[in-house]
């Protein structure tokens, strides 16, 4: 058969059916206060990692709960753990501890499918 | 002896008063102000629709010299006790106790002092004001310009200042300050129609009726801008002007912002005297400290006191339009219970 040079696209769309919980279980397990999240962004816009570099931790809660593990495993290490997200978190999130939480859960769970 | 003692005459007080007076009950009206009228007094027009906040004020005026209403001002109410009769004697910062069958608490809220959240800079830089300053000068006209007589050319709300948020301790939805901002805004652009506006929400509640619709006019007619995300911070230039830190959490991309002033859109919080008649009488209070409704849809004027009851924003926040029915309930309430 003649190549085109394209392949079919997979779907864009979330299959929530199939989304990889096994972290965000796991923090949420341990840092309850997770679980509150409004996605505002104040932690974004005052992380200090974020004003050098691309690093958006409102986003990273996203990706988690979408078991994104492999975009998370690059970013995460970009965190300084300088804690001034919790500072400003209106849901009294502790967000450094949801840090160090993720740190562990990639390097400690069996997060395969 | 009294029939009904009511403390505090905001909008509640004075519309339940008048209720009340008409079924034929003896009522005395208690204010700590010297005025009374309470927060709306300060209001220049009110969402939706733009009634001037006066007018209201003097029609409830007119109402309650008409119907010559005792009137205690400059008394605040300290306690309220439960005799063992079922009466009650509410004691004041004057020395006189007054004895009464049952007392209605329509102490509405005070506003959060938006000191508290520092990183904003009130009282700290001067072109950050709060929303009821901004009230407060429109009632007044006073100029649109900045104290140091410079032009506005682009100013940013902040939602959510004192609501919402464990860190003043108010977890609660202040409720009126989303579509407050919207008929600020909108006036800002009206006064002055080159300045560009910013609204900064995490969620922005239209609840009400004409709410909506006046969200839309504001972004179709008036071109303000919305942008989802909490201010993190704000910085004075050395030019005076301000400079906000937020996300755009839907850009996904922090971004910085200078304007020439900052409107912070503070809560409401239970006033100091509830927790008082707390102690005094063993009200029931909710988490946010705003009185509990006894049932919250059936029987939202009563409280666990019995002989005690509410109307208007000391049960939460509400606008005028829900203070006003929740006092006219009110009344239907105390009469139904007096005729027990
Ligand atoms: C910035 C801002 C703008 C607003 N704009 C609008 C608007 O445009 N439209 C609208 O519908 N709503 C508006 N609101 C809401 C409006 O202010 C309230 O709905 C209204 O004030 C509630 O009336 P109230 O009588 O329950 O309480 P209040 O107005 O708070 O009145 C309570 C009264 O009780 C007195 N009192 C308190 N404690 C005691 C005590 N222990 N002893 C004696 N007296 C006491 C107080 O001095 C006061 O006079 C706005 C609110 C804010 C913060
Ligand atoms: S500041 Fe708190 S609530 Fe807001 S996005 Fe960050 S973690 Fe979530
Ligand atoms: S602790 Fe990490 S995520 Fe939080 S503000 Fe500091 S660098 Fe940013
Ligand atoms: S009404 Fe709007 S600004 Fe006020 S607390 Fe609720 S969400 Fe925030």
């Amino acid at each position: 058969m003649k190549k085109f040079g394209f392949t079919t696209a997979q779907s864009r769309s979330i299959d929530y059916d199939k989304v990889n919980t096994k972290l965000i279980k796991y923090i949420i397990e341990n840092e309850s206060s997770f679980s509150t999240c409004i996605s505002c962004g104040a932690c974004t816009a005052t992380c200090s990692a974020g004003n050098i570099t691309h690093f958006n931790i409102r986003r990273l809660n996203i990706q988690i709960r979408l078991g994104k593990y492999e975009t998370i495993k690059q970013e995460i290490d970009k965190c300084m753990l300088c804690g001034k997200c919790m500072l400003v978190c209106p849901r009294g999130i502790n967000t450094r501890n949801v840090i160090m939480l993720i740190k562990k859960g990639l390097t400690t769970l069996d997060l395969s499918d | 002896m009294i029939d009904v003692l009511i403390i505090g005459s905001g909008i509640a007080g004075l519309e339940a008063a008048c209720n009340l007076y008409e079924s034929g009950k003896e009522i005395f009206l208690l204010e700590k102000e010297k005025n009374v009228g309470g927060n709306v007094q300060n209001w220049d027009t009110l969402f939706p629709d733009g009634k001037n906040a006066r007018d209201i004020i003097s029609y409830y005026m007119q109402e309650i010299q008409a119907r010559q209403i005792t009137t205690y001002l400059n008394t605040y109410v300290t306690g309220i006790h439960k005799c063992v009769d079922g009466t009650f004697e509410v004691h004041t910062s004057r020395d006189i106790v007054f004895k009464c069958k049952t007392v209605l608490i329509a102490t509405g809220y005070s506003l959060f002092n938006a000191e508290r959240k520092e990183e904003y800079g009130y009282q700290i830089y001067e072109n950050v004001v709060t929303s009821a300053d901004l009230e407060k000068r429109f009632a007044q006209q006073s100029k649109n310009q900045l104290p140091n007589g410079k032009p506005l050319h682009r100013i940013a709300f902040i939602h959510c200042v004192g609501s919402r948020d464990e860190k003043s301790g108010n977890h609660y939805c202040s409720k009126v300050c989303c579509i407050t901002a919207v008929k600020q805004a909108i006036k800002m652009k009206q006064l002055v129609p080159d300045v560009e506006v910013f609204c900064f929400y995490m969620d922005l509640r239209m609840y009400g009726p004409g709410f909506e619709e006046k969200y839309r006019e504001a972004q179709e007619k008036w071109g303000i801008q919305f942008i989802r995300g909490r201010v993190s911070e704000v910085a004075e230039t050395l030019d005076k002007r301000l400079q906000v830190k937020a996300e755009d959490t839907l850009a996904a991309r922090p971004f910085k912002l200078e304007v020439d002033m900052l409107v912070l859109m503070i809560g409401m919080e239970s006033q100091a005297s509830t927790a008082l008649f707390q102690k005094s009488c063993g009200l029931k209070c909710a988490d946010s400290r705003f009185i509990q409704p006894y049932q919250h849809h059936l029987d939202s004027n009563a409280t666990n006191v019995k002989g005690v009851f509410t109307a208007g924003a000391c049960i939460g926040p509400l606008s005028v339009f829900d203070t006003i029915n929740h006092a006219r309930s009110a009344a239907i309430s105390v009469s139904n219970f007096l005729a027990e």
